[in-house]
């Protein structure tokens, strides 16, 4: 597989603010790769290093074998950006806006298709300061993509959509990843980048915390799993012998199971053996949120060291 | 070529979708100027370079459009578009830097043309004012002059950093040259002092470049030469600061 995106011990400081510091990390092409990151962390300084918006202090980076600063307009034509904090002027259309960037570019999309695709539609008349924060939201990542690009970068796409937007948005950039298109896709929530990312950075204080499939940083926590259930049988000593149990707790009628890997499986398995078939047997795993708490609440870490 | 075309189309649209810059660009010297021709009457005097003030005023009023736009428009338009992350979204789209310098150029250029024909038919129409002696010089002091206001707006754009600053410090610059430049009280009939800034004021050989070509006198040569060198540096200037955009 290709790498279309190398990024090299990149550093960048603004005054004595290091917001960067050492990161380095490789995308390969049709990956979805997450950037996550509390605020301030330095996932849009490294996005827009990448960019070639920003230019690093230090490191090297290419971007389709294309430096993005000396080669910012060859780079431009064949990437999209969906950037915070951008805006459009306030008395522009939408269709003006996407016809406008399509133009920039020999052979875009369609950007009727893009207007019907992101529920633009009835709204091609609508003046951008009139639109709502997800229809912006929505307008903004229409024109990322409105040169047909192969590497798009999207921060914080999802800010401002309701919970079925979000959803539709994750589809269509499913859909974007499997016409072979690779995407950055910057964010803060959790449940946006376990869902859609193939790999997943962790960046902490300018560097990368951790770097992983969201399932390989779920597991490098070592987090327990819990199964909960509540039965009216007492004799329940067995549970302890079942594989990869470690701990049985229980409250009244309640029980919580603490255990590693397979635990469910195996835990529901022998309740049925033995004629136990809780109705409201549930499972608590660790998640991406877990992880990304464990590695950057700097007070929790500060506590447990102190 | 398109893109510029389309850039300069959508800028347009977009000014005239704003009717307070509409009427400000446009109105204010209007207004000004059948105020003034209106004030000083219809006789030739002395101090009007020997014209009647209405002949006078005119090429005046002309050199107010182009100080408006370059002076207050343009800065606070690009000052917005920077302040609010548009011209981020554009630098971050493959449209060069020259199409959306080029369309600025082009959008100012329509502005000014069209707010100097309303001026001048104004003019014409209510109070009978003269046609320009010399229609090919008009149009080459015309053009200097707006390019020269143009680059300096695109200084001014730059250099400050939000919209209320390049408001505030665009009328402290529009104000004294509208005021001291000829297109207020005459040149004539300041004093050392007043006649001194004058001097200085870059808007002060527009209005004297445009009342020559417009009453056939003089021949501008020292106020073109002085125009084209405020270009040059203004230019030199945006160019140094808007790497750092």
């Amino acid at each position: 597989m290709n790498t279309v995106i190398e990024a090299e011990h990149l550093r960048k400081s603004y005054g004595s603010t290091v917001a960067v510091d050492d990161i380095s990390f490789e995308v390969a092409e049709g990956e979805i790769f997450g950037v996550i990151g509390r605020n301030g962390a330095g996932k849009t300084t490294t996005v827009e290093c990448v960019q070639g918006l920003r230019r690093p202090d230090a490191g090297r980076i290419r971007v389709l074998g294309l430096e993005p600063q000396s080669e910012a307009r060859e780079l431009r034509r064949r990437m999209g950006c969906q950037l915070q904090e951008a805006a459009l002027p306030d008395r522009i259309k939408v269709w003006e806006a996407l016809d406008l960037f399509a133009s920039f570019v020999p052979g875009a999309s369609d950007w009727r298709a893009l207007m019907e695709q992101w529920g633009l539609a009835d709204k091609r008349n609508a003046h951008f300061a009139s639109l709502s924060g997800g229809q912006r939201q929505r307008l903004f990542v229409a024109l990322a993509l409105v040169n047909d690009p192969e590497v798009v970068f999207l921060d914080e796409m999802t800010a401002g959509l309701d919970p079925a937007g979000r959803r539709v948005a994750w589809g269509l950039i499913r859909a974007v990843r499997e016409r072979g298109k690779t995407v950055v896709l910057v964010t803060h929530y959790m449940d946006e980048a376990e869902h859609l990312c193939d790999r997943v950075a962790i960046i902490d204080r300018g560097r990368i915390a951790a770097l992983d499939t969201p399932q390989g940083l779920i597991n490098s926590l070592g987090g327990r799993i819990h199964v909960t259930f509540s039965t009216d049988h007492t004799d329940l000593a067995w549970l302890e012998q079942v594989q990869h149990v470690q701990r049985v707790l229980r409250w009244g009628h309640r029980i919580e199971v603490e255990g590693t890997g397979p635990v469910l499986a195996l835990v529901a398995a022998e309740l049925v053996n033995r004629g136990i078939v809780p109705p409201d047997l549930r499972v608590e795993q660790p998640t991406l949120e877990d992880v990304f708490l464990a590695l950057t609440d700097h007070e929790l870490l500060d506590e447990a060291e102190g | 070529m398109r893109t510029l075309a389309k850039l300069t189309w959508v800028e347009i649209k977009l000014f005239s979708r704003e009717p307070i810059t509409v009427i400000f660009s446009l109105a204010f010297p209007l207004v000004m100027l059948l105020v003034l021709a209106g004030v000083f009457g219809n006789e030739a005097e002395e101090e009007f370079r020997d014209a009647i003030p209405v002949d006078y005023y005119v090429p005046g009023y002309l050199a107010v459009v182009i100080a408006s736009i370059g002076l207050i428009g343009l800065p606070v338009h690009l000052a917005a578009y920077r302040e609010r992350g548009i011209l981020r979204r554009f630098s971050a789209s493959s449209v060069s830097p020259w199409s959306l310098f080029g369309a600025q150029v082009a959008v100012s250029f329509a502005l000014a043309a069209v707010g100097s024909v309303l001026l001048v038919v104004a003019a014409l129409l209510i109070y009978d004012a003269q046609l320009p002696e010399s229609p090919a010089r008009l149009v080459l002091a015309f053009v200097v002059s707006t390019l020269t206001f143009v680059v300096l707006g695109f200084l001014l754009g730059t250099v400050l950093a939000n919209a209320r600053a390049a408001q505030a410090v665009g009328l402290l610059l529009f104000l004294p040259m509208w005021l001291l430049s000829g297109a207020g009280p005459p040149r004539e009939v300041m004093g050392g002092a007043m006649r001194g800034i004058s001097d200085a004021l870059p808007l002060t050989y527009v209005v004297t470049a445009l009342q020559d070509a417009w009453l056939g006198l003089g021949s501008s040569t020292t106020e073109l030469l002085v125009l084209t060198g405020v270009l040059l540096v203004a230019a030199a200037l945006s160019l140094r600061f808007s790497r750092s955009l």
